[in-house]
């Protein structure tokens, strides 16, 4: 079986030979990477000119391999090889990304001087970048801005092909310009020019509005905080806004959409997932296994998260107490009594839902949450200790494990040896919250036709959250899972048309059925009667 | 305790043994010649096209069957004694059963053709048939040409299949247009036009004569009936429908026709066997129904409603309302109910065609002409709710309810575009029966 010629595309046709205009594209494309890797060696006298021919030509490469893959193919779904190429399928090129892409998040998070970030003057890459950083925001770069730029490309570019491969489904097609909108304005150039507005007297924190706590999991930090109430009316009016998003927007738009309308349409982490990422959703694992290490994993990272943000703002609320009319007190108190209120609400209307591992998993987390508040509000916390550790120790912990390692190196540099959600899956803390929301209060699922499964099993496959969505297609059943994003591939790949994204009433919005739609009547009747 | 042995690892077995241990503590055995595991049949083709690996072609994982006590044993049935309940393998082991069910599906048909048993030349059915393909058509210069011979379902995914990997293929097919045995000549023709639109040689109105074989046994060329042209090929597909697979049961008790006989309670003539899924053969056909339904969703009823009859609680295999779906290249089709081809087509049976602009949807829709009742629907490059048609098909609704409520039965995704605006108004433009 050895005989399959194995190519660098991305996608495609299984014999195929890249054709001219993917040539074209990639040696442009790479081009483009080299004037930015040769940056680091040699210091350009000309670097906004050089800058902009790198980044066009890493944007017109990437357009013009998307144009040759697929704008003469007749629409449709276009997974032809994608188990026999390399890059998509763990093998050879899979590993050499994998690797690559991992050492540039290593470096760029710890070894960011290697990048030529330097506060005394850039050079090498962060160098290269500075003209279009003076030109946004009026200050040098840092690896975060080279960062940020060569993100934004990637969602726009990749989000072009994305688009070209389902030029036959439009749900696709328009969360993919929503996501390409969300990183290049709202993440991207908006906070870029916000930071223009600072002066001496004024400064705003770097604020992507649609960043939530706790994927932002310093959104609460002090010094933001302080930023933001210093700034006045419209410092106070983002940090509203951040707060209203948390405890209103989100839960609003998450029931009557599902979690998909901020990981599927407006996240950065998911944008970046879905269109650079696309060509390897297949790779996520599928497995019961796998299943219960992402529970675990997922909302642990989530408690952590709590713990950590909670932490972090009793500090400053407690050695800060004038400057806040929130005392630390108040705030600790506030705070278990909320989650004491939100886990009795959950418990008492949906405890019959609850599959009986999530709930001893939900009663020992409320308990570790609790006690671990109630042990620093009777613990005399003179010297800034919280709990055990400093507030600060732990943030950077986190920061360090959570917001480093697991989103950084694995969640984005693993992509093509784990798929390109792990993050989303296994660690996004925000994923976590709209999750247990769209399980048990949204009126989000994705409906299956009657008796039409085949099981062949491409829903599943394509799942980039590792959902066995077959396992419930097969029998009729609704998916409604926590983790489901509702990017809708498994509706564009099924063959039969079995599955469809659907905002609908909460009755019957779980409809676990022992025989499905098309046997005989009285033979239903009789075993659900059981 | 009781011994349910069941041979054939397929849907109609799987899901019989699934239903019977919901319902009981029975021991379970189910034995197949063919693969470890139960998998998709259906989803062969995209293995070989590289969409999925063979391993997601299962949809249970192999500790499944252990937490579930359902034992499976691989070997190849060649006897049933039934006199004395045992079953004896190829390999001289011997099994006994309380009850068996028989769910061993089909086999490729295969004509008498000249060169029929060439290498090269196979069915698409089992998992070996996957292997083969593999072996004698990895890609285009191995396989220069590839020829299909019936045109069916089988045979156009065949076509999609070796096209994936640009092997060039013509596809020999007996009708003068392709399905139109089931498909009304409107939507036989766009399919016509999306096979040749993929570069597929489709020819049409055309038989095999024979195939012919090189030094070396292996296929070299088919010759053309009609014309007597020579094509030269190095694989040849045979794809001219299935038949039950049942050799092994010739010198058995068990009565056979095409398949093995069963009652509506999917009995056999011997007491404690019982045959679901492709390879049974209702006495009377169910309805509008064949008496032997080589579909997946047929087998797994089957497997449902025998589930029931063996714990104890004797069941009438009772089919709903009739519905199918496949995908023919980009274009996906489902019917809901009975919609004819010129052939069968009874007299008071009336089809509305519509067809977009594109022409890659369309929609049939077939009422009776003396009360205008709706008898069913082919949708193409539409998808439709299924649960909506079951139930407007039981409440008889006349075919005007159904134009004028299309919209509730739309499955297609968020944001793409109606057409049930379009559709209605042709309707009523064509039609005499006013609104």
């Amino acid at each position: 079986m050895g005989t399959i010629q194995r190519n660098m595309s991305l996608t495609g046709n299984a014999s195929d030979t890249l054709n001219t205009l993917q040539k074209l594209g990639t040696v442009i494309g790479l081009g483009g990477l080299a004037i930015i890797v040769f940056s680091l060696f040699n210091n350009f006298q000309n670097k906004a000119l050089w800058l902009f021919i790198a980044l066009a030509a890493i944007t017109a490469g990437v357009i013009l391999y998307s144009k040759g893959l697929y704008a003469n193919k007749p629409a449709g779904i276009k997974n032809h090889g994608v188990w026999f190429k390399s890059i998509s399928s763990r093998g050879f090129w899979g590993w050499i990304t994998g690797i690559t892409l991992t050492g540039f998040y290593i470096i760029l998070y710890f070894y960011e001087e290697l990048l030529g970030a330097n506060p005394n003057g850039n050079t090498g890459i962060v160098a290269l970048f500075d003209p279009l950083s003076y030109f946004l925001s009026g200050n040098a770069a840092s690896q975060w801005f080279v960062y940020g730029t060569l993100y934004t490309i990637a969602i726009f570019a990749f989000g072009i092909k994305f688009i070209w491969k389902y030029k036959h489904n439009k749900y696709e097609q328009l969360r993919t310009v929503s996501v390409m909108f969300f990183q290049t304005a709202f993440a991207f150039l908006i906070p870029e020019l916000m930071s223009r507005l600072n002066n001496d007297s004024f400064s705003l924190p770097y604020n992507d509005l649609k960043n939530m706590w706790p994927l932002n999991y310093y959104a609460f930090d002090g010094w933001r905080v302080d930023q933001f109430i210093n700034a006045e009316t419209i410092g106070i009016a983002f940090l509203l806004f951040a707060i209203l998003s948390i405890f209103v927007i989100s839960p609003i738009l998450t029931y009557k959409y599902g979690k998909r309308w901020y990981c599927s349409w407006v996240c950065g982490c998911g944008g970046l997932a879905e269109t650079a990422g696309d060509s390897f959703r297949q790779l996520s694992d599928k497995s019961m296994f796998a299943w219960k290490v992402e529970r675990w994993v997922i909302y642990s990272v989530l408690v952590f998260s709590v713990v950590m943000t909670t932490a972090v703002i009793s500090t400053y609320l407690g050695y800060d107490s004038e400057k806040y009319w929130l005392t630390k007190d108040v705030f600790l108190i506030g705070v278990a009594v909320f989650l004491g209120i939100l886990f009795a609400a959950i418990w008492y209307f949906k405890k019959e839902e609850l599959a009986k591992d999530a709930r001893y998993g939900a009663i020992g987390y409320l308990v570790i949450v609790l006690a671990l508040i109630a042990i620093h509000y009777f613990t005399n916390t003179a010297n800034n200790k919280i709990f055990l550790f400093e507030a600060s120790k732990l943030r950077s912990v986190y920061g360090f494990l959570i917001g480093a390692i697991f989103s950084g190196v694995i969640g984005t540099g693993f992509y093509p040896i784990f798929g390109n959600r792990v993050w989303c899956r296994m660690g996004c803390p925000m994923a976590g919250i709209l999750g247990i929301q769209q399980r048990l209060f949204s009126k989000f699922r994705i409906t299956t036709n009657g008796g039409q499964c085949i099981s062949c099993g491409n829903c599943s496959t394509y799942c980039e959250q590792g959902i066995d969505v077959r396992a419930y297609a097969q029998k009729g059943e609704n998916i409604v899972r926590a983790s489901c994003v509702g990017c809708g591939i498994c509706s564009a790949v099924c063959p039969r048309g079995v599955l469809k994204l659907e905002n609908g009433p909460l009755e019957n919005r779980i409809n676990p059925t022992d025989v499905l739609l098309g046997n005989d009547v009285d033979l239903m009747d009789l075993v659900n009667k059981k | 305790m009781e011994h349910i042995v069941i041979i054939g690892n397929g849907i109609s077995g799987v899901t019989a043994a699934r239903h019977i241990r919901k319902l009981s503590n029975k021991k379970i055995t189910i034995i197949s010649a063919e693969t470890d595991y139960f998998f998709s049949r259906t989803a062969l083709m995209y293995v070989y096209m590289g969409h999925m690996k063979f391993e997601h072609t299962q949809p249970y994982e192999p500790w499944f069957w252990k937490k579930n006590r359902i034992e499976l044993k691989k070997g190849f049935v060649e006897r049933v004694e039934t006199a004395s309940k045992t079953l004896h393998f190829s390999n001289k082991e011997q099994m006994n059963y309380d009850k068996l069910i028989i769910a061993t599906g089909s086999k490729p048909n295969k004509f008498g053709w000249p060169g029929q048993d060439l290498k090269g030349v196979m069915g698409l059915y089992h998992k070996q048939d996957l292997e083969r393909l593999e072996a004698y058509a990895p890609n285009n210069n191995i396989c220069k040409r590839a020829v299909i011979v019936g045109g069916g379902l089988i045979g156009i995914e065949l076509a999609e299949m070796l096209h994936s990997r640009h092997i060039p293929v013509t596809f020999l097919v007996r009708e003068d247009s392709f399905w139109n045995g089931v498909l009304p000549n409107g939507e036989s023709q766009m399919i016509n036009e999306e096979i040749r639109k993929n570069g597929i040689d489709l020819r049409l109105g055309v038989n095999l004569k024979e195939i012919k074989a090189d030094d070396n046994g292996c296929v070299k060329s088919v010759i053309i009936d009609e014309t007597g042209e020579e094509i030269n090929c190095n694989v040849v597909g045979l794809t001219a429908g299935v038949s039950p697979n049942i050799d092994f049961l010739k010198n058995s008790d068990i009565k056979l026709g095409r398949g093995v006989k069963v009652n509506r309670f999917l009995e056999t003539n011997i007491a404690d066997v019982y045959a679901i899924g492709d390879c049974a053969e209702q006495h009377e056909a169910i309805g509008n129904r064949r008496p032997i339904e080589a579909v997946w969703y047929t087998g797994r009823m089957m497997g449902e409603t025998l589930a029931q009859t063996i714990c104890g609680n004797r069941m009438a295999y009772n089919p709903g309302h009739w519905f199918n779906s496949a995908k023919f290249i980009d274009i996906e089709y489902q019917t809901y109910g009975w919609v004819h081809g010129a052939k069968g087509k009874p007299d008071y049976e009336t089809q509305f065609h519509w067809m977009h602009k594109s022409g890659n949807k369309c929609v049939t829709i077939a009422y009776n002409k003396n009360n205008n009742e709706f008898l069913g629907i082919n949708t193409f490059g539409i998808r439709m709710r299924h649960e909506v048609f079951d139930k407007w098909l039981t409440e008889k609704q006349s075919v005007n309810y159904v134009i004028d409520n299309l919209k509730l039965a739309n499955f297609d995704p968020e944001f793409f575009k109606h057409f049930e605006t379009d559709i209605r108004s042709a309707f009523y433009k064509n039609n005499t029966i006013t609104q």
